[in-house]
């Protein structure tokens, strides 16, 4: 009896002091808080890290002007450990616990997905940086990352330009790359063009020796892949080794940017073509501007993509936001974001549209044996974003309240 | 006399948790609700692994299935008449399936998220059990069963949310979540099934049932000479395990508002067996304990130092099951054997460990 | 491509699935029918075995480079694995369901520790020159057929570890001490055994053949501190179709598992054939819980 005496003691004991243990209050005079919140562990630390760490040069940069409304900028980073539900419960952490103003982060549409509901219910603002299928539209989250039409519709009309009519698609198995790939069939059929297979793999998936099998009989003129991380080196290794090459048949690639073809080895992807909004061979200022800042702090070596660049532009847009609309309310913050007006940005001029999606420019590239890619192609000037594809989705609208 | 401080303090207990809307912060009342959930799934690990004996690597399975029968209900509630899920539309289905409008009134989908996952574990038991498949083998097919699971989730997107899960529900039976109110009432609803499961629990394991379940944990062929079939006994308690997981997955996902088939694979399901080890896996209110201590620790220490989380759990597990076998709920027991080193113990519910190596690979089912 | 070509094509991918299967479930085998001890860190062996290949890829050069990565994944894998069984399974042995547990804490170390020494992007070792293009097929009817080297390196590789490891069993004094202890440690025991120091060169060695899947693997995909996460769920399931401790079962278990794999690829996705994949194991059980080869032994022996 002694020994379960002991155990309810313990088990009041720690209800009473562990949870107890409430944050302290966060608003510091002259500081300000806003929350970081990316995988840091699990399978999609690989990609999010870097996202992280230009979200957090970006927010340096702007203290180093003076901070926003004579108030420095505290990052609170949090780790969603690649877990929807982790996201959805930091989430409300950096809201209730931490009260940030505002949060940047997510990458997964599953990690958005969970934490859009903490958003709604706590009337703040999260900032998602990341390329995404579309078909979402919330008042409470700004996105910056291209819709459909703003990266894979425009990579399908530079391969009709170029005759390449018959597509594979070929996908990991998850939310992107089977609604692209819905989208994507409606265009390649309206096109005149034909789909001569669809296949996808596990995340995290190595084996394509039966796909590659697949392609080999469907003879496309292009596969489009929306394979996702690892999965690319297996893919491409394995293509190479039974000797296909990009000449015979070049795969057009959604989620290979700078980033993973460093760390495939750029011999491995040579030739391989990627669209994007942004690569880090665009020649403009303010892209040389960001390179150099972001190479001084995380070194020589680092290289730059898409992703990273909307999570750096992210901070700048709120930051300037916030000083139009002259306070951190997330409600007056997003109006003012829409109302900014074109801004010059690495990636070109950009700008926050009524419903809450970015301006931006489409660009396909080629990648070279030195890791970057050469630019061949380039949307004419900056799309506007369309969360609904109106071919696939006739008649859904996005208006933001 | 004991049993009255014993009871005295299961009421102190009670009490302290079911204030705890009134002195906890909203955030860390939200956290604790949910661990609370989950206390009930590691009920039943307990059930089955701390008293018969049988591991499962795969009761996230079962949790699972618990919580997409109840989010199927409530992203059905939220839609206008004529109306499909948004996912269901971006998939390329423009209507609704057929099984889905089971769950479209809520005493279906509430029955359904106890009574399927249960029908589906007590299938899998008595399929292996009967077959005297058991320990190693089983835990492993459970684990590929948790994988699989979450295969087939992913794979199905059009029916299942594919990846991102079902999420953004508005309203639960007639009430507005964003409500604060809500949040309490849910919370005391965890509480008050959390005592009855565990009362239920301690009822059926002092019953024969229970004396059964642990004489086959320690020598199942014994059980099987004296004339009791130990594959209907395991799959039973499978059974209810898989209920209590199916009922924690519903209402988790009222806590948390989101399930995704990340929450249900291969990972997942081990974390939840290793909350119930943490606590003493066959020890009750051990593996309560256990599971908050766990969870808490993880939100602690994964805000404080992401890269150290893995590390601290990984080191946690290799201490708790060398040193510490019979979890937190071991440590008065040991401690007073530190003071008492000559008297006997008495510790009926832990299973007996020393053994000399030979003899024990020899009766290797007695773990 | 004709359907012949196809055909043959689909057979070699399922036997070069299998054979990183293969290999990755010889140790597990073993240590299984030999200690009865399941090491779910048996995968990051494999991780270990990749990070292994990839840094004496660095340092090395030449053709002959990708050998000496060979060996250093063996050799490191090996030692890995001797200190692991001495730290840990050592303590835990007569506690099958515990060592599980133990050993997957050990697993999230180690995928933390390469995560923090190589970080969590994958690295990748490049095949040497003389593996690079394929075995092709110009005419008759296998017209179209292309044979990677690479994978026909890998099967070669995994029927070479088979047979020494089948012929060490069979013909040396250690593999005549080894069958001792597997069919009755007590009595091998008593008999002047030293079923410690076999313990523990069982566990070593099956951990170094994992290291070897993973520099064999790391020639076909990218290293990852969680690689081994992929195929050590797989692997556990053909040690439970090939049976206990039998090397010529888990051999067939790997090569059924990679041809219907592969097999059932061709006619539905990747994920649904995972899926497949595990009710046919199901399935499978219930009509041979002891798998396809069972050897009677002490270890099996009921209580």
């Amino acid at each position: 009896m002694r020994s379960l005496l002991n155990r309810y003691v313990k088990l009041a004991v720690l209800c009473l002091c562990g949870l107890g243990v409430c944050g302290a209050s966060s608003a510091q005079n002259g500081t300000v808080k806003v929350g970081v919140l990316h995988s840091l562990s699990g399978t999609m630390a690989i990609s999010e890290v870097t996202v992280k760490n230009a979200t957090l040069l970006a927010i340096d940069q702007v203290n180093a002007s003076g901070g926003v409304l004579g108030k420095k900028i505290v990052p609170v980073i949090e780790d969603g450990a690649s877990d929807p539900a982790i996201f959805s419960q930091k989430a409300q952490k950096l809201i209730q616990q931490d009260r940030v103003v505002t949060v940047f982060g997510g990458w997964t549409s599953a990690s958005r997905k969970a934490m859009l509901p903490v958003f709604e219910r706590f009337h703040s603002l999260l900032w998602y940086p990341v390329q995404f299928e579309g078909n979402e539209c919330s008042s409470n989250i700004m996105y910056s990352g291209a819709q459909p039409n703003q990266q894979i519709l425009p990579a399908l009309d530079w391969a009709f330009e170029k005759g390449k009519k018959r597509i594979f698609l070929l996908g990991s198995d998850y939310v992107f790359p089977r609604t692209a790939n819905l989208i994507l069939k409606k265009h390649i059929v309206q096109g005149g063009g034909t789909v001569v297979g669809e296949e996808y793999v596990p995340l995290g998936g190595t084996d394509f020796s039966s796909i590659i099998t697949k392609i080999e009989i469907a003879k496309p003129d292009a596969v489009f892949s929306t394979l996702n991380g690892d999965s690319n080196v297996s893919f491409f290794k394995q293509l190479a080794a039974a000797g296909i090459t990009q000449a015979r048949m070049p795969v057009m690639s959604f989620s290979i940017a700078e980033q993973e073809a460093k760390s495939m080895g750029p011999s491995l992807v040579n030739g391989s073509f990627a669209a994007w909004n942004y690569f880090q061979s665009l020649n403009n200022p303010d892209n040389k501007k960001f390179i150099a800042a972001y190479k001084s702090k995380y070194g020589k070596d680092a290289v730059l993509d898409d992703p990273m660049v909307h999570g750096y532009v992210d901070v700048l847009i709120w930051a300037a936001a916030v000083k139009k609309a002259g306070s951190f309310d997330p409600n007056a913050v997003r109006k003012a974001a829409t109302e900014l007006g074109w801004t010059d940005s690495p990636m070109g001029q950009v700008k926050f549209a009524d419903n809450q999606s970015l301006y931006q420019t489409a660009y396909v590239g080629q990648l070279q044996p030195d890791g970057q890619f050469k630019v061949l192609w380039q949307s004419k000037g900056a799309l506007r974003p369309e969360p609904y594809d109106a071919l696939a989705f006739p008649g859904k609208r996005c208006v933001v309240k | 006399m004991k049993k009255r401080l014993e009871l005295s303090f299961d009421a102190a207990m009670l009490a302290a948790l079911a204030l705890a809307p009134f002195y906890l912060s909203s955030y860390h009342l939200s956290l604790l609700g949910r661990f609370l959930a989950l206390a009930i799934l590691s009920l039943g690990i307990s059930l089955i692994w701390g008293w018969g004996g049988i591991l499962s690597l795969g009761q996230g399975v079962f949790w699972g299935l618990g919580a997409y029968v109840l989010a199927m209900h409530l992203k059905l509630t939220g839609l206008a008449p004529g109306d499909i899920p948004d996912f269901m539309m971006w998939s390329g289905l423009d209507h609704l399936p057929g099984w889905w409008r089971l769950f479209q009134s809520p005493l279906p989908a509430l029955v359904g998220a106890i009574a399927i996952p249960a029908a589906v574990a007590a299938g899998l038991a008595w399929l292996v059990f009967d077959r005297r498949v058991r320990g190693v083998y089983f835990a492993l097919i459970t684990q590929a069963l948790a994988l699989a699971f979450s295969t087939l989730l992913i794979s199905e997107q059009a029916y299942t949310g594919g990846f991102n899960g079902l999420t953004d529900f508005t309203t639960i039976f007639g009430r507005v979540i964003i409500d604060p109110g809500f949040q309490r009432g849910i919370y005391w609803i965890t509480l008050a099934t959390l005592a009855l499961c565990f009362l239920g629990c301690r009822w059926i394991l002092n019953a024969s049932f229970g004396k059964v379940l642990l004489a086959i944990r320690d020598g199942e062929s014994r059980v099987r000479f004296l004339g009791y079939n130990p594959a209907a006994y395991k799959t039973v308690a499978f059974a209810l395990a898989g209920a209590l997981a199916g009922l924690s997955g519903a209402l988790y996902i009222l806590h948390v508002g989101v399930i995704s088939p990340a929450m249900v694979g291969v990972v997942p399901s081990i974390e939840m067996v290793i909350a119930v080890a943490v606590g003493g896996r066959a020890s009750l209110p051990g593996v309560i304990l256990g599971t908050l201590l766990v969870n808490f620790g993880k939100d602690w220490i994964s805000s404080a130092m992401p890269e150290v989380w893995q590390l601290a759990m990984g080191l946690l597990f290799i201490l708790v099951v060398t040193v510490l076998p019979q979890g937190l709920a071991g440590i008065p027991g040991a401690a007073a054997r530190l003071f008492r080193p000559r008297r006997k113990r008495q510790e009926p519910e832990a299973p007996r460990r020393e053994m000399r190596k030979g003899a024990a690979m020899a009766a290797q089912e007695k773990d | 491509m004709g359907h012949a070509a196809i055909i043959a094509g689909q057979a070699f991918n399922g036997v070069s699935v299998a054979s990183i299967l293969l290999l990755t479930a010889l140790g597990l085998a073993l240590s299984f029918g030999v200690m009865n001890v399941i090491n779910m860190a048996h995968g990051e062996m494999l991780m270990v075995g990749g990070y292994l290949a990839y840094v004496a890829s660095r340092i090395a050069h030449g053709p002959m480079a990708f050998l000496l990565a060979l060996l250093l994944s063996f050799l490191g894998a090996t030692l890995l694995g001797a200190l692991l069984e001495l730290t840990v399974i050592q303590r835990l042995y007569g506690r099958p369901l515990d060592t599980l547990l133990a050993t997957w804490g050990v697993s999230l170390i180690l995928q933390q520790g390469a995560r923090s020494l190589f970080g969590a992007i994958g690295v990748e070792v490049v095949a040497p020159r003389w593996l690079n293009g394929s075995f092709a097929v110009h005419s008759g009817a296998f017209a179209g057929l292309s044979l990677p080297y690479v994978r026909i390196f890998i099967v070669a590789l995994t029927a070479v570890v088979l047979v020494s490891l089948m012929l060490f069993i069979a013909r040396t004094r250690w593999g005549l001490y080894l069958r001792a202890v597997h069919q009755d440690r007590e009595m091998a025991q008593a008999l002047g055994v030293n079923t410690r120091w076999v313990d523990l060169a069982v566990f070593a060695v099956g951990t170094g053949v994992a290291g070897l899947a993973g520099a064999a693997l790391a020639l076909i995909a990218p290293v990852t501190p969680t690689v081994g996460q992929n195929y050590v769920v797989y692997a556990f399931l053909v040690v439970i179709v090939g049976g206990m401790g039998s090397l010529l079962g888990t051999a067939l278990a790997a090569l059924s598992i990679g041809l219907i794999t592969a097999g059932a690829q061709m006619f539905t996705s990747v994920s649904l054939a995972d899926v497949l994949l595990l009710v046919l194991v199901i399935v499978f059980i219930q009509f041979r819980p002891q798998g396809i080869v069972f050897k009677r032994s002490r270890v099996m022996k009921e209580a």
